[in-house]
């Protein structure tokens, strides 16, 4: 059970009280009419699936009843930063396009595949 | 359009119509245990009390609680304000929530004086009184009780006196605050009482919990 | 009576207080402070099971967690039984029952044991997966039987009498164990001002100091213990949980301890004071930081016929020696690997029976207990290991032989020593389980010869669990993790009160690394060399594994069952990895390990649930007339969480006597005193949002598919509410209370769902919106008159002028009903004339009374909410998520006329509605369904054909969502979705059903009674 710093209440909380809401920082098109059927179709059913740094939205649902985000390590479950509706996350997930670190975890990503299986 | 807002005072006359609190129901289906000597919690309902939600801006709210209560709105999050006679109390729910409770009664002339002070404010003021009930948790063993029932940390240092939270508590959601060393006060909706009377029934057999009963009539 | 293996003096327990106790249906007697394990040791029982598969016979092994074999059933009835408890574990309390969980009809007389000796070579690894699997559908008989013989235990067949419970905890400083490490950890925690919780599962708080021959401080290392736990004991920050197993280590530092509080008392909890105390209880801790002070396992060594009873682990041994004043045994071969497992030898010895022979594998064993057992005298045989047991019921003797370990071979003879007991010690495994569950991935350690955890933060193995094993380097490793799981938290540096005690550092020799003793014979040949006692799994399965291709440890586990069910791998999972590896020709680290899930030991489901049982187990949530409905006689329905009447019988007189109306009689009734006279429905449980704001009608607008722009105040309106998708997913009335000012509501299933979705659009899309959402639905309860009679009833009791014209349908007004003030709505859900007043809450039981003191003579019938569907369908008003299910748009039910494609705002759902997937004309249109043959009432779910000669599979084109018996229509009808349904009106489509019965309907408009809703308005 995950415990979360609400940024409104100030204070940790169990999981319990939370409801998660998917993927955070999608906006709605302002003006949806101008949309292709294909971007409102992305904009409507698709989402990111990240192994590693995640921005999601969430709400306390039985506390504050605001919404809010979360930064999530997808693979540790670590809740790296909480911020309130409108702000920027501070966290973001590196890109990972060349340079030796990506090497580096992507071998470290392989290992955690295959030994990564819970008993 | 003369006014905005439909304010409507739907408390009854007490003397004249039979009201049932929240808790009619449990006590003539699970009984009312009296408190005994050695009972280490004694739980009572404090019914038919006016509980008024207030949103808006807390500046501007706050103006208007001390010019017609004399009450300061709690400004940090999780607190609670009680009068000095114990008789009104604000507590906060949400950066823009906050639950005033006055006694059984007075609800729609404080909605009005309010509504009167705040004026042209952006604010809301929802009577829900009938829809919850305050329950006490008094003796030694109230915070065992509490320890069985919500996840939330009641020990003195993380509950002082003062706060107030919303959160789970068994399987359902309630408002739990500590308005003085010697009680708790559970907020309960209506329609979740019973489950809950029932629980704190069960989870306070140990510690031969009891329950009290005071007079439906307000004074 | 007397208990053969009992020394005189000596042990923890206490000789004054004896206790009688069954196992097997015998009896026999132990003392206060027993274990059942070392009560059985002392009454010299060897036998305490049979082995899972091969139902070999089988003794106590271990001292604790980790034991394999006396895994018992408890209990003398049908209400008290409970399975899967290790004798090891459980204290022994007067009058305690026990059985083998395996072995039927008993361990001693075991028919199984013939159909072991058997199948056992019948029987190789995956012997499960490649016989029971097929045919698929034997599997269940199969399981039957295997779970019979199996002896995986029975759970109670009786309501259990205790009482469980759960407690919330939460503490700066979680420290699970308190042996020496953990001792120490909480002393430095608590003494740095953290609030420190610190479990043990023993039943004595002290760990390895409970039995250790070291001096502490200049006193014995058991008295300084009890020393520490006092002090713990008086401080203000610290609880102690003795009895508390930690089980699960969950995400955050969420840990779950199971807490037996009466276990060690009796079979049920004895009740105090006239109230039952709570038997066991789950504290489900919320930590800052964890110190696992979890300590090491020993692994037994692997040689032939090493599960005969009188195998046990070497430090076992010294534990039943030192705390229960139990020898197991007459004659002892220790077979080690190491210095540490000498005590068990000395023990044995100072306890006054014979020590065989001392068999290290070492070529040149030195250190301080070495020393020792040569001065005693002790023969110590080097460079060799007891390569097979020998006996069947019991150990007999022990073939001694020289082992190259490097080659894996025996050299030279055999030598044969007579023994009834071998304790073998093959070195230490560290608990890493609870880590383990965090995700810490163990690493081996080449200087331990063993898996410790890696680093997660705020989570600390200390001492025997990181590996480190020396007393003195434990307290110290203890006291460092205390200090630094605190300082972590910003609390300050211990005193020095919290300093480690004086502990001389043992001179120990190295250990060797062995854990398969080689045999004269290869694996394969040689006789059954075990490595999981629990799961019956050989070293020699482990190599046919290796050979059958299965490279990756997870898949040797899962083929050979190694490391299943309650045992967790607990004994032995290293060394099996070690076998893999050397089968596979790689090391240990290159092999890898299995990780463990939570639960470390059984939990039984008492704890699991706690108080979330029987009338507890869900919340009941009831309106303000639950008791008037109750005394009436009501059935209920759940509609979520809400108990709603469902029909409300009535005593009916027949021939044979008066009975209770079914539920077809009652609805019946029901419907036609709605149509005919005034029926009332108890409606208190719809969601109810008050919606207040300069922007209120604007926000309506853009959540609604209609218009609200032009709704006056003292005015209802109809909406529909889409996700983005253009999907309905709600709908129901709301009212203009005032300019600024809205009462919202939703279905009864869907309130808090919908208010969260306001708050959803209106906080994360448009802040700007000046508008703001409180939940009412408990506030008000709501009463639903309705018939052509209502107005004559409500006039009676109402200052609200009554009018048609006045008081127009879809108007509201205020006033007082029976007194109460009051909100009337003049809106119908069932077609009728109608009003649904609200109250508030309080006063719904004198309203409800008042009407029904006016009601007899326009004979007011109270009515579930089974005719209300009955009522609302033939009128086709849909009920959502019965009637639609999330892919259902407004334009699929016919409903256009609730869409304003012209609004200015580009409303929720709206984008969606033009895709041209919901466009479609072939989509699912929400029509009516009039069987041809009136008696018939079509299957709610039933499947759809136009053809029903279509060749299997025949195309389905939709299917029926709500059907009923009509009383008006004195025919069954029904609403469903069928593929371009709305242009199909007047055709037949065909039901076909399960018994083969193909049931023919004609596709209708939804509107079945009153069409033109003249009624309503009257």
């Amino acid at each position: 059970m995950f415990h979360i710093y609400c940024p409104y209440c100030e204070e940790h909380r169990e999981e319990e009280e939370f409801h998660p809401k998917g993927q955070a920082h999608i906006a709605r098109p302002d003006d949806p009419d101008a949309c292709s059927d294909e971007e409102w179709g992305d904009y409507l059913f698709f989402r990111d699936n990240p192994r590693g740094i995640h921005h999601e939205l969430w709400v306390h649902a039985v506390g504050c009843r605001k919404f809010f985000n979360i930064t999530r390590h997808t693979v540790s479950y670590e809740i790296l930063e909480t911020y309130k509706m409108g702000a920027q996350p501070q966290v973001t997930a590196a890109p990972r396009e060349t340079g030796e670190a990506h090497g580096a975890e992507g071998r470290a990503d392989a290992k955690d595949i295959h030994e990564g299986v819970r008993a | 359009m003369s006014n905005p807002v439909n304010v409507y005072d739907a408390r009854a006359d007490h003397a004249v119509v039979a009201a049932e609190s929240p808790l009619a129901y449990s006590y003539a289906s699970s009984g009312t245990p009296a408190p005994a000597r050695h009972s280490r919690v004694v739980m009572a309902e404090r019914a038919f009390l006016g509980h008024l939600i207030l949103r808006g801006g807390a500046i501007v709210i706050d103006e208007a609680l001390r010019e017609v209560l004399g009450l300061s709105l709690p400004g940090r999050p999780n607190t609670l304000t009680v009068a000095d006679d114990g008789r009104y109390s604000v507590q906060w729910l949400s950066p823009d929530e906050w639950l005033l409770i006055v006694p059984g009664g007075e609800e729609f002339a404080v909605e009005g004086k309010l509504r009167q002070a705040l004026g042209e404010s952006h604010f809301a003021i929802v009577s829900v009184g009938g829809g919850q009930t305050v329950i006490e948790l008094s003796g030694e063993a109230a915070r065992d009780v509490l320890m069985k029932s919500t996840a939330y940390d009641v020990h003195p240092h993380a509950f002082p006196v003062g706060k107030g939270v919303t959160t789970c508590f068994a399987k359902t959601n309630v408002i739990l605050r500590r308005p003085d060393e010697a009680r708790w006060e559970i907020i309960v909706r209506r329609s979740f009482a019973d489950y809950v009377y029932r629980w704190l029934l069960d989870a306070g057999e140990e510690y031969g919990i009891g329950v009290t009963r005071e007079s439906h009539h307000e004074a | 009576m007397n208990q053969p293996n009992r020394l005189a003096q000596g042990g923890r327990i206490d000789r004054r207080q004896p206790l009688s106790f069954r196992f097997n249906g015998q009896t026999y007697q132990g003392y206060a402070g027993d274990t059942l394990a070392s009560a059985l040791l002392a009454n010299g029982v060897d036998l305490v099971n049979r082995s899972f598969k091969y139902s070999r016979p089988r003794g106590i092994v271990a001292a604790g967690a980790e034991e394999p074999n006396a895994v018992v059933q408890l209990g003398s009835t049908p209400a008290t039984q409970v399975p899967n408890v290790r004798a090891t574990q459980q204290a022994l309390y007067d009058g305690l029952e026990a059985r083998s969980t395996n072995g039927w009809p008993d361990a001693q007389r075991d028919v199984m044991r013939w159909v072991g000796k058997l199948g056992g070579p019948f029987m190789p690894p995956g012997f499960y997966y490649k016989t029971f699997m097929a045919p698929d559908s034997m599997w269940m008989t199969y399981e039957k039987a295997i779970r019979k013989t199996a002896g995986l235990g029975s759970s109670p067949t009786a309501a259990d009498p205790d009482r469980y419970d759960h407690m919330n905890q939460h503490c700066d400083v979680l420290v699970v164990g308190a042996g020496p490490a953990g001792l120490s950890a909480a002393l430095a925690a608590a003494h740095a001002g953290a609030r420190v919780i610190l479990c043990d599962e023993q039943e004595e708080m002290g760990g390895s100091l409970l039995d250790s021959r070291a001096q502490l401080d200049d006193r014995p290392a058991a008295q300084w213990a009890r020393e520490t736990l006092a002090t713990l004991a008086e401080m203000d920050n610290v609880t102690l949980l003795p009895r508390t197993t930690a089980n699960g280590y969950h995400d955050h530092h969420f840990v779950t301890l199971h807490e037996r509080r009466t276990e060690h008392l009796g079979e049920t909890a004895v009740s105090a004071d006239g109230h039952r105390p709570v038997r066991s209880r789950m504290h489900r801790v919320r930590a800052g930081q964890v110190v696992l002070a979890t300590g090491a396992h020993e692994r037994p060594l692997v040689y032939a016929h090493n599960d005969v009873p009188g195998n046990l682990l070497a430090g076992a041994v010294s534990t039943y020696i030192r705390r229960y004043g139990v020898v197991p045994g007459n004659r002892l071969v220790l077979s080690t690997s190491n210095d540490h497992a000498y005590r068990a030898a000395l023990d044995w010895q100072e306890a006054g029976r014979e020590v065989a022979a001392i068999v290290d594998a070492r070529d040149a064993p030195e250190g301080d207990v070495v020393e020792r057992a040569r001065a005693a005298g002790i023969r110590i045989i080097t460079g060799s290991a007891v390569i097979e047991a020998k006996g069947s019921q019991r150990v007999s003797a022990a073939r001694v032989a020289r082992i190259d370990r490097e080659a894996f071979t025996v050299v030279g003879q055999v030598e044969t020593l007579a023994c009834d007991t071998i304790a073998s010690s093959g070195g230490y495994s560290p608990v890493i389980h609870l880590a383990s569950h965090t995700g810490a991935r163990p690493v081996w350690d080449e200087s331990i010869l063993g898996f410790v955890p890696t680093t997660v933060a705020g989570v600390h193995a200390a001492g025997g669990a990181r590996g480190v094993y020396p007393l003195n380097a434990v307290l110290a490793d203890g006291l460092d993790t205390g200090v630094r799981a605190a300082t972590a938290l910003g609390f300050t540096a211990a005193t020095p009160a919290a300093a480690s005690p004086h502990c001389e550092a043992p001179d120990e020799g190295p250990a060797c690394a062995l854990f398969q003793v080689p045999h004269e014979k290869s694996t394969l040949r040689a006789p059954k060399q075990f490595v999981d006692l629990q799961n019956d799994v050989t070293a020699g399965a482990i190599e046919v594994a290796t050979r059958e291709g299965f490279e990756s440890i997870e898949h040797v586990k899962r083929y050979t069952a190694m490391g299943f069910g309650t045992d967790q791998g607990k004994l032995g999972n290293i060394n099996g990895m070690a076998i893999a590896a050397r089968c596979l020709g790689q090391s240990i680290p290159e092999t890898g390990t299995t990780v463990f899930r939570p639960n470390y030991t059984p939990v039984p489901f008492g704890v699991i649930v706690g108080r979330h049982c029987r009338e507890l187990f869900d919340p009941a949530r009831y309106t303000p007339l639950q008791a008037w409905h109750e005394a009436n006689g009501a059935e209920f329905e759940d509609v979520g969480q809400w108990k709603r009447p469902w029909y409300f019988p009535r005593e009916r007189r027949t021939a044979e006597g008066t009975r209770l109306e079914t539920m077809h009689e009652a609805v019946v009734r029901e419907c036609r005193a709605v149509r005919e006279g005034v029926g009332i429905l108890d409606a208190s449980t719809l969601g109810k949002i008050d919606i207040q704001g300069a922007d209120a009608r604007e926000f309506l607008g853009r959540i609604y598919t209609n218009k609200w722009q032009k709704l006056a105040p003292g005015r209802v309106r109809y909406g529909l509410m889409c996700g983005d998708d253009g999907m309905v997913m709600d709908d129901g009335t709301t009212s203009c209370l005032a300019e600024n000012h809205f009462l919202m509501t939703t279905t009864t299933g869907n309130a808090a769902p919908v208010l969260e979705w306001l708050e959803l659009w209106h906080q994360t899309e448009w802040p700007e919106l000046d508008v703001s959402f409180t939940s009412v639905t408990d506030h008000w309860a709501t009463m639903t008159l309705t018939g052509p009679e209502a107005r004559k009833l409500l006039a009676e009791l109402t200052d609200i002028d009554l009018d048609r014209e006045a008081f127009k349908f879809m108007d509201w007004r205020e006033g007082h009903v029976a007194g109460v003030p009051a909100r009337v709505f003049r809106i119908s859900f069932t077609g009728e004339l109608a009003f649904e007043i609200n109250v508030q809450a309080h006063y719904a039981m004198h309203v409800w009374k008042a009407l029904f003191a006016h009601g007899d003579k326009y004979g007011l019938t109270p009515y579930g909410t089974e005719t209300m569907h009955v009522l609302r369908a033939e009128k086709g008003f849909i009920i959502v998520g019965q009637d639609t299910d999330g892919s259902v748009t407004p334009e699929d039910l016919g409903m256009h006329w609730a869409i304003g494609y012209d609004k200015p705002f580009p409303w929720i759902g709206k984008r969606a509605l033009t895709r041209s997937d919901t466009r479609r004309e072939n989509r699912k249109q929400l029509v009516g369904l009039r069987p041809k043959d009136p008696s018939v009432v079509l299957e709610e779910g039933a499947q759809i054909v136009f053809d029903p000669d279509h060749a299997i599979p025949m195309p389905m084109v939709g299917h029926v969502t709500s059907s009923y018996y009509s009383p008006t229509l004195e025919s069954g009808f029904a609403l469903a979705v069928v593929k371009g349904g709305h242009q199909r009106m007047g055709e037949s489509v065909y039901l076909p059903m399960a018994d083969g019965r193909v049931h023919e309907a004609e596709i209708v408009g939804t509107q079945f009674v009153d069409p033109k809703g003249e009624r309503q308005h009257v």
